[in-house]
């Protein structure tokens, strides 16, 4: 009984019947784990959502200090990432391999684009003392606009979400080199590119999170 | 009453408490039982009655029953509503403090209970109450989360840091009933126990015009006194016996080591930072676990404790 | 949905269309699953979902050996109040790692991963899992989550209470907090990974012939179990990351002294915990349904009852969390409505006894050993249902809340529940996972063992927790003596129970007899296998034609359900059933 995948298309696990139920089986894998990670995010947006109820000051005054172009230009750049990972798995269907490596690299590329955007975020508050927990320590300049006895827990939660965003980000980097590497083999055809897909439907929630994250952290008014 | 599960209950001493409360346990602990011995007839029964006789034995092919499913779906949902209904009704009395109550400040800390009364009076693990009198406690902490609980008068609620909560009771008869904190503190949470005393109202009144207005006498008797009401001989004793923290026998002017190696003389700056902030400086092996009772003492109660702690020898 | 609705299309087939190969498994199979690779470095590296589940069996009986020696130790330390040998703090941390453990380390992965990993796929007729490498990776996750926590005791330990409840937690100076929410945050995927491999096995990887009304009823609590895990698991997750980063960085959030709120905690921390209690049961309702309708021969009763409470109780499971927070300070309205829920989800648990009793009716009972867990399993799991009810009425829980009454309840439905039904589930599926007997009086001499000895522990401390007791006591009043002495006694004639569980399995796996492809007579698809089953399973694909416990009909009859020839099997596995199916008895028209 040893040797099942003699007669499998090679892409094919020898538990599954055929390509097609492997690939539905890993397509629903996924959006199982998706409907999972919108539930951990869900904890940190009800930590936001009850804070928000408190102290609804707080929160118009401290998204003050976020930078709201800069955040703009981010939700941009994910965007447009979400579209050249549409775009990488309609060339993988299309047996289009040049298309899927570009799509791919244009992807890691805006992906990367937004952590360094994210990172000069950081570092201009971490510079004015808008620190996380014990390392809170605002300038006096800072403190005057933000003398709110709870500003500490607004950018608690808000380095919580970001960070917590920008970890996904990274492992959707690492996936989509990944993803480049195979594709570069030829590993990838219109017969096979489950994971292809499935990489773009997590990059599209780390892309939709982003957009809730946009105007509930910046956009207070 | 004379219920049949009344033995699982403490005495019941705050009847306006209890009584629904324990109306409402003896009903579900007898329905409880009706349906369980059912149960557990029935399953016997078929277990001897049918029992396997041969391999070859035919079993019908009874697949469900609509009737029988729906009755033992309704019959129980019914019997919820009512336990909901009389928990409810039990809950929103043990919520709603007769106007007329008399209010008694109760703040939790490791590991003991202060007591505040209207008059300045201060007691630490005794809760004096007069007898036949509603009495509302207003709770607070100042550290970590506690609960209180007189299961004599079947209250219990959490304590907790930054927010108030409240328990009411009414004694009906003098005497004490026990008072635990059942909330998980730490090292000497279950040493957390305290009494409320119910004296009948004249004696009650007495004993509060004695002692109104808080510790009295010399600096170094007030100093004993607040010693006791904040509660520091739940981790250091006054006779050398070694409990969680140092003991205060012989401390003063004595040389002591310190966890991180240095060694330092106990003075009156010494104790003062201890008290304020008692993580600065730990004595070598201890743990540390004290609260800081900054904003909870005032430098005048400092200086006297200081006094006092001066004369333990 | 292609896949699916080729699996729909087979279930169409008429049998009559059908080409059915009748199959007889092998007496004394060559291969198995355990031939099949061997050495210990096949064993940590397989795919293979029998493998992975027997891994987990394993880890799940090391932990619970470790968490019931400090049970042991710690009813010894409370034969007397104050200190009896060991010290508060040494107290307080036992208390809290046998919590901890017994909870994240056994409860949970104990019937979904070990035993629902071996027996899943096999009822389904698949080969595996959906995700095989997946799986492997979810037993290395829990073993890295344990890995922390061991590092946590390392690091100064861990008191909280296995709740964590802030700010008890956040102010502790003690780095082993922080290790152990990182085990916990870790082990978390574990069960996240297995759940969401379950759910798509389920749906994807049917035998041809099982529909949904056809799924046997472990599945269905497997199904819900696993809906519970991927929902609940999450917060778990984030919640346990914000205490590390409560404790790491002073984020605030929990913390009252930096302005933020315990009680937000507690609801964060119920959340998971409360659904998690769903985990750790409706697998253990899966197994009674198998068992009751093995061993009395009948069909179940109730089948879409029973199958759809368990998805009811996973769904009202998520809406009762508050029922925990009674006197933590929650509002009004939100204490209302936890207990008004908290008695709904009562009311399919209540459904599923009635079901089983039912099925006993006219049936032919036998009383072997895993019948045997399953009246044990009723008799107390029943007590912690009406305890249950108890906590839920408000003001009777204002008083019982966190005293030992709690305590007795939730042992009562975790051990008595929980830790039986896996029991039923060993010594039912023991055959076909080694092929071996055990010897059956020891097995149920241990089985009365435990009943005694768990009733003797836990029935007292109902009593001494109406008293007044309060949970998580080194201490305690005088007049409690009686009680604590006779439950520590209890628990030494529970731990002989035990005992003598782990010795008769062991001479079993060295020199028990063997059992044979099908020893209880079962209808259930995993009996149509060898013991133990070979690689893939079945040495055919089966197609199954007929429901789980269809006990009306002959055994002959019934195995014509199984066949070879259908469309999407591949040529190997044609070519190696046909040799196989020369042991076959006949090949007709169904």
């Amino acid at each position: 009984m040893a040797n099942h995948s003699a007669t499998h298309p090679k892409h094919v696990h020898h538990h599954f019947v055929d390509s097609n139920q492997q690939f539905e089986s890993a397509k629903l894998g996924m959006w199982v784990f998706l409907v999972n990670e919108i539930l951990f995010f869900g904890g940190l947006f009800c930590a936001y959502i009850v804070f928000r109820a408190w102290y609804p000051e707080l929160f118009t005054q401290a998204a003050l200090e976020l930078n709201t172009f800069w955040g703009a230009v981010n939700t941009v750049v994910l965007i447009g990432s979400s579209l050249t990972v549409a775009m990488a798995i309609r060339s993988a269907q299309n047996n289009q391999k040049r298309g899927l490596e570009i799509n791919l690299l244009i992807t890691i590329l805006l992906a990367c684009v937004f952590l360094v955007i994210k990172y000069f975020e950081y570092e201009h508050k971490l510079h004015l003392g808008i620190a996380p927990g014990s390392f809170w320590n605002p300038t006096p300049e800072i403190a005057a606009v933000l003398d709110h006895p709870k500003a500490n827990i607004f950018f608690g939660i808000y380095y919580m979400m970001t960070a917590v965003h920008g970890l996904h980000v990274i492992i959707g980097i690492v996936l989509m080199v990944w993803l480049y590497l195979r594709a570069r083999k030829g590993h990838f055809n219109s017969e096979y590119y489950t994971p292809v897909e499935i990489t773009g439907l997590y990059w599209h929630l780390v892309d939709l999170i982003w957009i809730f994250l946009f105007p509930l952290l910046y956009l207070i008014e | 009453m004379g219920r049949l599960f009344d033995f699982m209950l403490p005495e019941n001493k705050s009847p306006l408490t209890a009584d629904s409360t324990d109306l409402l346990f003896n009903f579900i602990n007898e329905t409880s039982l009706v349906i369980f011995l059912g149960v557990i007839f029935a399953m016997t029964y078929f277990a001897i009655r049918y029992r396997r006789k041969s391999e070859d034995d035919k079993t019908p092919l009874i697949t469900h029953n609509n009737t029988l499913e729906i009755t033992w779906s309704v019959i129980p949902l019914l019997l919820t509503f009512v336990v909901f209904g009389l928990g409810y009704s039990g809950w929103l009395n043990l919520k709603t403090v007769p106007n007329d109550a008399y209010e008694i400040q109760v703040t939790g800390f490791k590991w003991s209970w202060n007591i505040n009364y209207e008059n300045g009076a201060q007691t630490i693990n005794e809760i004096h109450v007069p007898k036949g009198v509603p009495i509302k406690l207003v709770m607070t902490s100042s550290d970590v989360l506690h609960s209180f609980f007189v299961p004599e008068y079947r209250v219990k609620h959490d304590v907790i840091p930054n927010r108030y909560t409240y328990v009411w009771f009414q004694p009906e008869e003098t005497g004490e009933s026990q008072i635990f904190c059942t909330e998980y503190c730490g090292s000497s949470h279950s040493n957390m126990l305290a009494k409320v005393i119910v004296h009948e109202p004249e004696d009650f009144q007495t004993w509060l015009d004695e002692n109104a207005g808080g510790p009295t006498g010399s600096p170094i008797e007030q100093g004993q006194q607040l010693v006791t009401l904040q509660g520091c001989q739940a981790c250091h004793s006054v006779d050398g016996t070694e409990i969680i923290g140092p003991s205060f026998k012989g401390i003063w002017n004595r040389e002591r080591k310190l966890a991180d190696g240095n060694t330092i003389i106990i003075d009156e700056n010494y104790i003062r930072e201890s008290i304020l902030y008692p993580g600065e400086k730990i004595a070598e092996g201890y743990q540390n676990v004290m609260s800081p009772y900054e904003g909870r003492i005032n430098d005048e109660e400092i200086t006297k404790i200081i006094e006092y702690l001066k004369t333990i020898d | 949905m292609a896949s699916l609705s080729k699996t729909e299309n087979t279930a169409q087939i008429t049998p009559k269309k059908l080409k059915v190969k009748r199959f007889v498994p092998l007496e004394n199979p060559i291969n198995t699953y355990l031939t099949d690779e061997k050495g210990i470095w096949a064993w940590l590296t397989t795919v293979d979902h029998k493998k992975i589940g027997l891994m987990y069996l394993g880890a799940v009986a090391f932990f619970f050996a470790l968490a019931g020696f400090l049970a042991i130790a710690l009813r010894t330390e409370l034969w007397t109040p104050a200190k009896t040998f060991i010290e508060a703090d040494t107290y307080n941390q036992l208390f809290t790692l046998h919590g901890a453990m017994m909870v994240f380390f056994v409860l949970v992965p104990s019937i979904p991963a070990a035993l629902g990993n071996f027996i899943l796929p096999m009822q389904l007729g698949a080969k595996d899992v959906a995700f095989p490498r997946l799986n492997l990776a979810s037993f290395y996750i829990y073993a890295f989550g344990a890995i922390f926590t061991f590092l946590s005791l390392a690091n100064n330990g861990f008191d909280t209470g296995w709740t964590f409840y802030t700010p008890y937690s956040s102010d502790t100076n003690s780095a082993g907090i922080i290790w152990v929410t990182l085990g916990v945050f870790i082990l978390g995927f574990s069960s996240i990974l297995t759940g969401t491999n379950f759910i798509t096995t389920i749906h994807k990887l049917r035998a041809p012939g099982i529909s949904w009304d056809r799924l046997p009823l472990n599945v269905w609590a497997l199904y819900a179990t696993s809906i519970i895990q991927v929902l609940a698991t999450p917060v778990l997750a984030i919640t346990i990351l914000l205490l590390a980063m409560e404790n790491i960085l002073d984020i605030g959030i929990f913390d009252p002294a930096l302005g933020g709120d315990p009680v937000l905690y507690q609801h964060f921390f119920w959340f998971y915990s409360h659904p998690a209690v769903y985990i750790m049961i409706v697998p253990g309702f899966g197994i009674i349904s198998e068992v009751i309708t093995t061993f009395s021969k009948k069909t179940i009763f109730g089948y879409w009852a029973i199958a759809l409470s368990s998805l009811a109780i996973a769904f009202i499971g998520f809406l009762v969390w508050g029922h925990h927070m009674f006197t933590s300070g929650q509002s009004a309205v939100a204490t209302t409505i936890f207990s008004f829920l908290t008695f709904l989800v009562g009311i399919p648990t209540g459904i599923k006894i009635f079901n089983w009793v039912a099925t006993l009716y006219r049936g032919s009972i036998s009383m072997k050993t895993p019948m045997l867990y399953v009246f044990i399993f009723i008799f107390l799991f029943s007590i912690g249902g009406f305890t249950g009810i108890m906590l839920g009425a408000l003001s009777v829980d204002i008083h019982l809340h966190d005293t030992y009454y709690v305590v007795a309840h939730f042992h009562y439905v975790m051990m008595g529940g929980t830790l039986i039904a896996l029991l039923a589930g060993l010594h039912y599926w023991w055959p076909k996972m080694t092929g071996k007997m055990y010897n059956e009086p020891l097995a149920k001499t241990a089985a009365i063992f435990i009943f005694i000895g768990f009733n003797v522990t836990f029935l007292p401390q109902f009593i001494m927790g109406a008293q007044g007791m309060p949970r998580r006591y080194y201490n305690y009043i005088d007049q409690f003596t009686p009680f604590h002495q006779t439950s520590t006694i209890g628990s030494y004639i529970l731990a002989v129970g035990f005992l003598v569980i782990l010795f008769y399995l062991v001479h079993s796996l060295i020199k028990g007899q063997k059992a044979g492809p099908n020893p209880w007579n079962s209808r259930g698809l995993e009996w149509q296998s060898n013991s133990p089953p070979d690689f893939h399973n079945f040495s055919h694909t089966p197609v199954v034609i007929h429901g789980p416990y269809d006990y009306h009909q002959p055994m002959e009859e019934f195995q014509l359900g199984l066949a070879v020839d259908h469309e999407y099997g591949d040529e190997q596995d044609k070519v190696a059933a046909e040799a196989h199916a020369s042991s076959a008895t006949e090949t007709t028209e169904a």
